[in-house]
Order: structure tokens, then sequence, then C-alpha cells
């Protein structure tokens, strides 16, 4: 897990694909934003690790689809929803 | 990790396959080109081009669905205007008459994937009357009938493997 540091907002982390566009664009909002967060390629995992991180991401987006977006172990953006991630953040 | 060069270079072989089946990449250059990247890197790791915006198994069997154009490609641009990574997007959007909207993940989940391969795989069992069989392509809907599926889908040039007996 990265971090990118910033104004503290919570935790904020991003389970993203390093070769998805929206995940892409969604590590750029949250830097733009200029709030810390924490990330992860999912794809670049490998193992038990991997696994780990799948049931983490499972459990907040069953679909297990990218980028999810988890704030404060309490509110989840599944895609690149640009609304409801400022919202979700208070940005 | 895969040059600009040969970057370019399939970028603008996606763009001459597509243009001839009445398909249409995104004119978003650089957000496109990206994704060609990931296409390659996952060609790379994979063995294939799996979806840059879902997580692949490495299973081929198990990430056909996945293999870009994907099994969701053409539903997708119909509902929303492109596909889920945004690769490919519809004639309208293409000339910037509108924005495609959001693309929901349509792909189902491990279980509802297994009953549907149990499913097809039991379509193609089932005795028919007809002098052939009717295959269809998974990813653009194109019907043949005849003995065994094309190598290559003439429509859309996806492999055999993404042939489904229709009847």
């Amino acid at each position: 897990m990265q971090h990118v540091p910033g104004e503290d907002r919570g935790r904020v982390i991003l389970y993203a694909l390093s070769t998805c566009g929206w995940c892409a664009r969604t590590k750029e909002l949250l830097t733009d934003l200029g709030i810390g967060f924490s990330y992860v390629y999912v794809d670049l995992l490998g193992g038990e690790e991997r696994d780990r991180v799948v049931r983490e991401v499972e459990r907040w987006n069953p679909r297990l689809s990218f980028p999810t977006v988890v704030i404060n172990d309490a509110k989840v953006v599944v895609g690149f929803r640009e609304d409801e991630i400022r919202e979700a953040v208070g940005a | 990790m895969a040059g600009d060069g040969e970057v370019d270079y399939f970028m603008r072989d996606l763009d001459r396959e597509a243009e001839a089946g009445g398909y249409h990449l995104n004119p978003d250059r650089e957000f496109t080109r990206g994704l060609v990247r990931g296409l390659l890197a996952n060609r790379e790791r994979y063995g294939y081009i799996s979806c840059p915006c879902r997580l692949a198994s490495g299973n081929r069997e198990d990430d056909l669905d996945i293999i870009c154009p994907c099994d969701y490609r053409d539903p997708d641009l119909f509902d929303y205007g492109a596909c889920y990574c945004a690769l490919y997007v519809t004639a309208d959007v293409e000339a910037g008459m509108r924005a495609p909207d959001p693309v929901p993940e349509r792909r189902p989940g491990p279980a509802e994937r297994e009953r549907q391969k149990k499913e097809r795989a039991a379509a193609g069992a089932a005795p028919g009357d007809l002098k052939y069989p009717v295959w269809r392509c998974r990813v653009c809907g194109y019907l043949c009938a005849r003995g065994e599926p094309p190598e290559t889908c003439p429509i859309c040039r996806v492999p055999r493997d993404r042939f489904e007996r229709f009847m």
C-alpha cells in the first residue's frame, strides 16, 4: 500500500488496477484534491497478499470492480464518480 | 513494459480493425493510449489482452469473457455509449455529439459465470435436428451454420473459442 501525503480527511483507501484508465483518473482526482490517501494496485500483488486484499475489496464491493474507494471504513464509492468521491471525502 | 512505438503501432492496428467492423476507438487519444498500454501489459503477463479495467485471474478459460473485445462490449455500447473501460465508443460519442455515461460492471460474479458456462456446455451437447449446428459469436452476435465455428470471427475478429452453440 502506497501513501500519498495530504490533508487528513480520515482513512481514504483507493483499490486500483495499474492498467485501468478510470483508476488513474481517480488517483489523479484524489491527488488534485490534496487529501492524504493510500492506494494499492491489486493486479500487481501476488499469492496470499493478493487473496487478502481481494477479500478486503469484496467486503466493500462484492463485484470486485475497480476503482473502489473506501472512506473511513464506512463509505464506499465504486467507479470514477467524481461528484460522489468529492462528497465522500468532503472536498 | 511496452515502448511508445509498440503502443502506437498496436493502437493503429486496433483502430483499423475497429473501423473496418463498424466500431470506434475512444477519440481521447491520451486516455486510449493508456488503455492500449494496459492491454499490452496484460498480454505480456497473461498471454492475452484481457480488459485493462478488470482483474484477470491469469487463467485464459476463466478470463475468456473479458479478453478484449469483451463479451460485454456491445451491450454496453448500446446502453451507455462506451464499453466498460471506454476503449470503444459509439459513433455519436466518437463525433463528440454526446459524452458517454459511466458504465457499471455488467460481468456476472464467479458463481453466475460458472452456471452460465454449464448452461452453454449443455446447449452444445443437446441433440439438434438441424442439418448444421448454428454458432454464435459471444462478442458481436454473428451467427453461422457449419460444422465448427470459424477460426476467426469475420465480423469482430475474435478467435474460435469465443463462439457458443446457438441452435
